[in-house]
């Protein structure tokens, strides 16, 4: 295999709060090969969105504080990138979606105007921005993007948002797609909707893309890696079907098992016994 | 087969612009209080225009006539007249363009010096924040009315010296306003969307964060020309204001007060004007604060 286009190595970053500090990510250490498909799982404050922003230094600082470790994207250490070097990679190299569709676009601004934004910002190259739009509108499946350019995010449903979101972040070519919780705000239809055009859209371009999430449900199928974290360090990684099959740490169990199955004679829904996985 | 074609009625009007307008149309009082704002507009324009040109229109409103002093309300003099014998009316017309503009560009200063201070502090926070919230708090000990009195008092009463002074000491309300907006608004998920696009700062403040802070700031905007209105009558009340023979509504009451129990009518219609003029603007800003809320709308 060719050299993995994002390698992270002993990643530890602090929150340095007025009275305490806290860690949230502890030697997290691991690696995208290109075109290939990461989730990283873990629930709530996991760690798993404080790595993913790490990665081209979004956390801010302070309160965060990246203490130790590298972030090698394509050979190029992030941790010593000018500003400029990281505005490139933002967006440019390393691209996001976020989870909430409907805060993450500017309500002023029409869907044209900010897809066009990150296409002028990234590639000055292209002459026809407007045409630029519709074509990646198109590709995220929406339905006549000529006219729903000039809308409004009010005016959009959340999987059309998530959809625009998605666009926007594909229309500046990007190499990694960091996709951090992207359905947990929409509902369950609308998730396998996304998801499936995810997965489309990965083999269409080729691009390397991390799945952030806490449901273990929508990973099998999509990422062909799983990295797991709990209390900021990574418990276990390996191919999904492995770990979904044969989850070595004992929070991952308890996370698969928390997935709903249908037909399951459980009366209740599974939770995480945190004790029992900390004495385990 | 099932065509879907997005509907196009809604499409034309969306933007935020468009949608404070809509509500503001729907808005009786704010829109006769917006054509109370334009007609007074109209007047001081027409007048200030006529003052220039030479031409006394309805009369000369620094003329004297002794022989016509302290006449009440008549038909050639509609509002009576003072003790000079000037005509009141014309007087209130001449003076109103002074009001006007001590209004919009003591604003204006003022918005400009607030927003500014108030998105540095704002969007760049900690030390900066705290060094820039300290010395608005500072000046904020000063009782206004007393500051910009000793200010006048120090660099001399002409217009310009008031429009100035009002802006330099008024802008503090903006500024904390602006910052809390900011402070806000750079942790929204858009702003955060902008960085991980690769947006630099000067355009995320420009381009994001400022035309979402735009609805408060106006309105702050529209509420700060009558408080500027309010500050320049009281000034010529007190004689630091702009001076004689010039007209204005502040030192119109001035001058009658000494004749409040013979002259009522000089004192009562230079009041109602600025009672007019101020509570327009008032309801206009409350008008347009009710227009731009989108808060609420805002899931």
């Amino acid at each position: 295999m060719s050299q993995p286009i994002l390698q992270v190595r002993d990643l530890c970053i602090d929150f340095v709060l007025e009275d305490r500090t806290i860690e949230a990510v502890k030697d997290a250490s691991f690696e995208l090969a290109a075109g290939e498909t990461l989730a990283i799982v873990g629930e709530s404050g996991s760690g798993k969105s404080v790595t993913a922003l790490a990665l081209t230094r979004l956390l801010p600082v302070p309160p965060a504080n990246i203490k130790r470790g590298e972030i090698l994207f394509q050979g190029k250490n992030v941790m010593t990138m000018d500003a400029a070097q990281l505005r490139q990679l933002r967006g440019g190299k390393i691209a996001y979606i976020f989870q909430e569709p409907s805060t993450s676009l500017n309500p002023v601004y029409t869907v044209r105007s900010q897809i066009g934004e990150a296409i002028r910002l990234h590639r000055p190259d292209v002459a026809d921005v407007d045409a630029e739009i519709v074509r990646w509108l198109d590709a995220v499946g929406i339905v006549d993007p000529a006219a729903r350019m000039h809308d409004y995010p009010h005016q959009l449903s959340g999987g059309m948002q998530q959809r625009v979101m998605i666009a926007m972040a594909l229309a500046c070519q990007p190499d990694v797609l960091v996709a951090d919780e992207p359905t947990t705000a929409l509902d369950v239809t609308i998730q396998a909707q996304i998801m499936e055009l995810l997965g489309s859209l990965k083999e269409r371009f080729g691009m390397s893309v991390i799945l952030i999430t806490h449901n273990f449900g929508i990973v099998s199928g999509f990422a062909s890696r799983v990295l797991v974290m709990y209390r900021g360090r990574i418990v276990e990684q390996g191919p999904t079907e492995e770990i979904l099959r044969h989850p070595k740490h004992a929070y991952t169990r308890a996370l698969i098992d928390c997935i709903p199955r249908l037909g399951s004679k459980e009366k209740r829904l599974k939770t995480i016994d945190h004790a029992a996985i900390a004495g385990a | 087969m099932i065509t879907t074609t997005p509907e196009p009625l809604e499409a034309a009007a969306a933007g935020p612009m468009a949608r404070a307008l809509r509500r503001f149309r729907a808005d009786k009082i704010g829109l006769f209080a917006v054509a109370m704002v334009c007609l007074l507009g109209l007047i001081s324009l027409t007048f200030f225009i006529l003052d220039r040109l030479g031409i006394p229109w309805p009369m000369d409103p620094n003329a004297t006539n002794l022989e016509r002093k302290l006449m009440p309300p008549n038909s050639v003099n509609w509002l009576g007249t003072d003790n000079l014998g000037r005509d009141v009316f014309s007087r209130l017309l001449n003076g109103a363009y002074i009001s006007l503009t001590v209004g919009f560009v003591a604003v204006f200063v003022s918005l400009f010096i607030g927003v500014t201070v108030g998105a540095i502090a704002g969007y760049f926070g900690k030390w900066v924040d705290n060094l820039i919230m300290r010395i608005v708090d500072a000046i904020m000990c000063f009782p206004t009315f007393f500051l910009i009195l000793t200010a006048v008092a120090l660099v001399g009463p002409s217009i310009f010296n008031i429009i100035v002074v009002i802006g330099l000491v008024s802008w503090t309300g903006t500024a904390r306003l602006v910052r809390a907006e900011f402070l806000t608004l750079r942790e929204s998920a858009y702003v955060q969307a902008a960085r991980a696009i690769g947006q630099r700062g000067r355009k995320i403040i420009f381009r994001h964060i400022l035309p979402n802070a735009a609805a408060p700031i106006l309105v702050t905007a529209v509420l700060g020309v009558p408080s500027a209105i309010l500050t320049e009558a009281g000034l010529s009340f007190l004689g630091f204001g702009v001076q004689p023979p010039q007209a204005t509504w502040g030192n119109i009451i001035a001058d009658g007060k000494t004749y409040i129990l013979d002259a009522w009518w000089l004192i009562l219609f230079p009041g109602l004007a600025i009672l007019v003029t101020t509570l327009s603007f008032y309801l206009t800003g409350d008008a347009l604060r009710q227009a731009v809320e989108t808060r609420s709308e805002r899931q």
